[in-house]
């Protein structure tokens, strides 16, 4: 019995070639990397052909791999010191260069064919421009016009050909993109009521960055990938 | 005179028809509306950004808390996305727990659904009765988690315990007579399987109950029949998932298609609509819960016969029995790794999807290989539904905003997120 997904794989690099490339997946799921400016061509092929038909936009996601595969602790050397948990943050700085790293904002796209019984995902990197920029596939499938709200009110990644970029979940009057990896999660902006003036006012937030558990990230022999095929074949 | 062509109006953010805090900038002539721009995040806590600060199984509380109504549902698209990356195998047995618990959740849902939209359209007698039923579902949720709502039953690996051997039952008090008391705890003498198969078996007469009273009345009929109708290829474009796009015709159910746990070992049928409006919508629902009510006693007579572990046996992701705690080094240091750090999962990304009771609810996590997930995207039903709204009640008149917001089943937790 051959794996569906390995024969959609096929089709996908015959039809497509160099526009896409593939992502090693370890959850047996298909996962493609389109460039920017292909991204078109190639979900309006994905949606028309009948060897895709994915008709379906599951969901649209931004991502923001500014800190990727950082960690707060260094593991190795910190038992001679003793752990605290008061992790030492360095203190955030807006990133307001011109210039991106090529990798560092990335949308990624869930399509599900019903007709075939297939998902896909797709992940198009923004590049260098600030802001980050795509195009739209709203005129594709109509579901993506609020994801693609959720991505740019959350990432601030711009959506070129969206008929209604708004902010979408985020406060009327919001300054800044929460979900970027150099916003605090505590936020900027702290609201009260101001009774002698009668309004709701905007301060600068007074609380303190807490670290409950810090972020670390272990060598773990057990999800190396050789064992793991060892795992599996045998 | 001037001539007003059409004016602005706005619904909501408090308006006890909005399921929560939905506003509503309707643009009307006359009692026809033209337009609906919904402005959602009212109810925004960043869910997902809280979850990337957090080790894995600290999130899982705040999954219960996204569609407050489904919360176990919630729950199993965020440990089926760990279970993924981690490559855990979960015990038959949770499995089986794990799908009769979906599918009570999903009854829970419906009924809750039911219920307002009953009330949203003028059926004030649907709200009673479907929280009569809801209140034993809750009780089978306060006996295996210990809380009627946010659970946390899910865990990478399995489920928190196994089933109860009790059930609670009513305290006496001077509002109810020795009678009435023991007539409400004789069903709770047994375990908590016989409490669930009782419900079972006394459950689909309720359902007839709720159809005598909708199913044929005028009114109903005439506040849904026509009204908000989606074509197959809309619903498929627009990215409805579940009742809504069953209810346009398409045969799509996760729990048959790509099914997970032990879905595929289960007997039920996916009810699908014919003309894709509020009625056809509300039919396929109705007929939901019959066929939950199927695979729950399935579930049941499973569990009955076949004991077993709930949940794995691999400590370093699950947490030690207490009774080898004592003496055991390697499960003190189990213990003492998984609470203060967590677990590391491998580098990677998974996106796991489960048949929800309002659509496909999926979760993707992207981790680097540490004890936080790197970034958690939830995929909402409702998110997709809501951004239809307005596609939806173009044409229509202002007491159908009401009906469709009913017929999406919208839950601002997880909407917002």
């Amino acid at each position: 019995m051959t794996n569906p997904y390995e024969s959609l794989a096929t089709r996908i690099d015959a039809r497509f070639g160099e526009q896409v490339s593939r992502v090693a997946s370890t959850c047996r799921e298909l996962t493609y990397e389109v460039d920017k400016d292909d991204l078109i061509k190639v979900a309006t092929a994905l949606r028309n052909e009948a060897d895709f038909g994915f008709e379906m936009l599951v969901d649209v996601c931004g991502v923001d791999y500014l800190s990727y595969g950082s960690d707060e602790w260094t593991t190795n050397s910190a038992t001679g010191t003793g752990f605290s948990r008061g992790v030492e943050r360095p203190s955030v700085i807006l990133d307001e260069a011109d210039e991106f790293d090529a990798r560092r904002f990335a949308v990624v796209y869930h399509l599900l064919s019903i007709q075939n019984n297939l998902r896909l995902r797709l992940r198009v990197f923004t590049g260098t421009s600030n802001p980050p920029i795509v195009k739209s596939v709203v005129d594709i499938w109509n579901g993506a016009n609020w994801f693609e709200r959720e991505a740019f009110d959350l990432y601030g990644i711009l959506f070129e050909g969206h008929p209604d970029l708004r902010r979408i979940l985020t406060d009327y009057g919001f300054i800044g993109h929460p979900f970027r990896k150099d916003f605090p999660i505590m936020g900027n902006v702290e609201v009260s009521y101001d009774a002698d003036e009668g309004r709701v006012v905007y301060k600068p937030v007074t609380i303190e960055s807490r670290t409950l558990v810090p972020r670390v990230i272990r060598d773990d022999n057990r999800y190396s990938a050789d064992l793991r095929d060892v795992k599996k074949d045998g | 005179m001037a001539e007003i062509q059409s004016y602005t109006m706005n619904f909501g953010p408090q308006h006890p028809a909005a399921h929560g805090v939905l506003r509503l900038v309707l643009e009307i002539e006359g009692e026809t509306i033209h337009k609906a721009d919904p402005h959602v995040g009212l109810l925004h806590r960043a869910t997902e950004k809280l979850a990337e600060t957090k080790p894995f199984n600290q999130s899982i509380g705040y999954m219960d808390r996204l569609d407050y109504v489904s919360m176990m549902c919630n729950e199993h698209g965020y440990v089926m996305a760990i279970e993924k990356l981690l490559g855990v195998e979960v015990p038959t047995r949770a499995q089986y727990i794990r799908v009769m618990f979906d599918e009570i959740t999903r009854i829970l849902n419906h009924l809750m659904w039911l219920g307002a939209h009953g009330l949203d359209i003028g059926a004030m007698t649907m709200f009673l009765y479907c929280f009569r039923e809801r209140e034993d579902l809750m009780d089978c949720y306060e006996a295996v988690s210990g809380t009627r709502m946010h659970a946390t039953y899910y865990r990478p690996g399995g489920v928190y315990r196994d089933l109860p051997e009790t059930m609670p039952k009513y305290a006496e008090s001077r509002f109810r007579s020795k009678k009435q008391l023991d007539k409400m705890n004789s069903v709770r003498e047994g375990s908590m399987l016989d409490f669930i198969e009782d419900f079972t078996a006394r459950f689909p007469a309720c359902v007839d109950e709720y159809e005598t009273l909708l199913t044929d009345n005028r009114i109903w009929k005439q506040r849904t029949v026509n009204i908000a109708v989606v074509s197959p290829e809309r619903a498929m474009q627009l990215g409805f998932t579940g009742p809504m796009l069953r209810g346009s015709g398409v045969e799509w159910d996760l729990r048959k298609k790509q099914p997970y746990e032990v879905y595929d070992l289960m007997d039920f049928d996916i009810p699908v609509g014919v003309n894709g409006d509020c009625y056809d919508r509300y039919l396929v629902r109705v007929e939901e819960m019959r066929q939950s009510n199927r695979i729950i006693k399935q579930c049941v007579d499973w569990l009955r016969v076949n004991p077993g572990p709930v949940i794995t046996e691999d400590h370093k992701i699950t947490p030690p029995h207490r009774v080898e705690m004592k003496d055991d080094m390697e499960s003190l240091i189990h213990h003492f790794k998984l609470f203060t750090e967590g677990y590391c999962v491998p580098e990677g990304e998974a996106y796991a999807a489960v048949e929800h009771p309002k659509g496909e609810f999926g979760v993707y996590i992207i981790s680097d290989g540490a004890n936080k997930p790197y970034r958690v995207k939830i995929r909402a039903p409702g998110f997709a539904h809501l951004s239809a709204m307005s596609e939806m009640v173009e044409g229509h008149m202002l007491a159908d905003v009401v009906a469709v917001i009913g017929t999406q089943d919208i839950v601002f937790g997880e909407v917002d997120r």
